[in-house]
């Protein structure tokens, strides 16, 4: 286990801003970061002068092989006028904007950098669906698990398998996951499909009638869930509403010391706990249903901040498929092994429920564009924290929340706790 | 008996061409015992680098599976796709370690009577000819 150790010195989110997710043929990843870049000045209640900003860290996959451009971090910080500064970017696949999350936070801890801003940007719909797929395997075990016929969507099915074999779980649970996380996105304006699934299912119906074609006769959208037309099957015995979707975004937040965070705004975030542990490839655990590197992760975050998984008001977790939500709840100890799938058919994790997860919609219904989605978790608390949700703004006051930002299959995951104090 | 060879270095190039030569062979820890599939030239548990070649029984069980539709490009060219899908599972080797493999001999038009637990059996699928053949580790139910 990775030694805990307290931040030598507090460490401030000032302001948080994302572009909208979606597919945007006319936009690359520079020109999201803008947006998002712009979003996140917005937020800041005092402005800054942005001469002020000493490094930044950008999350990004796979600009490579997804833009066919590397070396990524300087042009962004170029487009938004920062240069000189030291720009770096981070990867570790799909959990790229946590990780540079973390390495914001370590800059300001260690008294190297006193305001960091910290990006995620990924341009990802320029590719076809196929080859999305093969890029994003490039992040498993290449010479051990791409031979055996592997892709994302079915690495996750075959944890969704055995989790089923061990819990008695059916395939028809985890569309609870996505109907709670469509209905979040539903009312976030910057999420990829901010609909509800019904809504979806009644689109279809009416695109089949302007067509002049047989309307589908679905009679609810668990009806619709269930129908191959509907629902298709990508991965046994995952389905196309279990999977995230292939997008376009950023995202951008400040990162200050705390002792100068109220030159900025009357009411900084702070992050009282910063994790991160790598795990094996899925084949190299000792169990398929849980994931190793997610729990040490959580258990070096919680004891960093010293508060618990019941203390814990909302959360952002990486629903890259549903049974990932499912897995994360119990990884982080919101429920006990095995609760998971149980907890989200009984709508504890809806935002009236006990443990509100993903109220921005998730990677699943916001959107994941992989390299910014860990940082757009942060957006999403910074939003709840200071009570400007809108219409998903969970009840009462949100004092403690954590985002959970998985790379593959959980060869490396971030945990970050963030406290509100006034 | 298990065989044990002489030593070629434990890296991926290495344990395909074990495959090609329809071996599945596992690397061993001469000081903890500790057994590894895919190799490892250091032992994670006691950081030995003290390694040997073992060839694995081939038995072993379904720990988790997918039945894939849409597959990679490979997959793709060795005619898989929607109407003719393939499972990739992870298997549990009666040595008590993991892998994954392809899985073969099920039926895949009724998934959900796929059982985790299935006892398999290795087996070597090659595609390809001449320098261009590949051999593919799997397990068969």
């Amino acid at each position: 286990m990775p030694k805990v150790k307290p931040l030598p010195r507090g460490v401030a989110m000032v302001g948080a801003g994302m572009s909208k997710f979606g597919a945007f043929a006319e936009k690359n990843s520079r020109d999201l970061f803008v947006e998002s870049y712009k979003a996140m000045t917005k937020s800041v209640d005092k402005g800054f002068d942005p001469s002020r900003i000493d490094a930044m860290y950008v999350g990004n996959f796979s600009s490579d092989q997804f833009e066919h451009q590397a070396h990524i971090a300087p042009i962004l910080a170029d487009a938004i006028g920062l240069l000189p500064i030291p720009a770096t970017r981070v990867e570790d696949a799909c959990a790229s904007g946590g990780v540079a999350l973390r390495q914001g936070v370590m800059a300001i801890a260690s008294g190297m950098a006193d305001v960091v801003l910290v990006g995620g940007a990924e341009k990802m719909t320029a590719l076809n669906t196929a080859a999305v797929t093969e890029a994003l395997a490039t992040a498993a075990d290449v010479p051990f698990e791409i031979p055996a016929g592997f892709t994302f969507p079915g690495f996750y099915a075959a944890m969704a398998s055995a989790y089923m074999a061990q819990y008695g779980m059916k395939s028809e649970h985890l569309m609870n996951v996505a109907i709670k996380n469509h209905d979040n996105a539903a009312l976030n304006p910057n999420a990829q499909f901010g609909v509800t699934i019904q809504t979806w299912m009644e689109g279809r119906v009416a695109a089949a009638l302007k067509k002049g074609k047989p309307a589908p006769t679905w009679s609810s959208i668990w009806d619709f869930l269930h129908d191959e037309s509907g629902n298709p099957i990508i991965a046994y015995p995952l389905r196309l509403f279990d999977c995230s979707p292939v997008s376009d975004g950023a995202a951008a937040i400040l990162l200050v010391a705390e002792e100068i965070a109220h030159q900025f705004t009357d009411h900084p975030i702070h992050i009282i706990g910063s994790a991160q542990a790598s795990g094996s490839a899925l084949h190299d655990r000792p169990s398929l249903t849980s994931i190793p590197a997610a729990k040490t992760a959580a258990a070096n975050a919680y004891e960093m901040a010293g508060v618990t998984a019941k203390d814990i008001r909302i959360a952002e977790v990486h629903d890259c498929f549903t049974i990932a939500e499912v897995i994360a709840s119990e990884d982080l100890g919101f429920f006990a092994p095995g609760e998971g799938f149980k907890a989200a058919e009984d709508g504890m994790t809806a935002r009236n429920g006990a443990k509100p997860i993903n109220t921005s919609g998730g990677l699943k219904a916001k959107g994941h564009p992989v390299g910014a989605s860990g940082v757009a978790q942060a957006v999403e608390v910074w939003k709840q924290m200071q009570g400007q949700a809108e219409a998903r703004q969970v009840d009462g006051d949100v004092s403690l929340a954590l985002t959970h930002n998985v790379g593959a299959t959980g060869s490396t995951c971030t945990v970050h706790v963030f406290e509100r104090r006034n | 008996m298990a065989e044990v060879t002489t030593i070629r270095p434990f890296t991926a190039a290495a344990f395909n061409q074990y495959l090609a030569e329809h071996k599945l062979m596992t690397v061993k820890c001469t000081k903890c015992d500790s057994v590894y599939a895919p190799p490892r030239a250091i032992c994670p548990k006691c950081h030995s680098e003290e390694m040997e070649w073992v060839e694995a029984s081939g038995k072993g069980k379904l720990a988790g599976f997918t039945v894939i539709y849409s597959g990679p490009t490979f997959m793709v060219e060795q005619g898989f796709d929607k109407k003719n899908p393939y499972v990739s599972g992870i298997v549990e080797l009666e040595e008590g370690t993991f892998i994954s493999a392809r899985i073969t001999g099920l039926d895949m038009s009724k998934p959900a009577e796929i059982k985790v637990g299935t006892p398999l059996k290795v087996d070597f699928v090659e595609f390809g000819e001449g320098d261009a053949k590949k051999t593919y580790l799997a397990f068969k139910a």
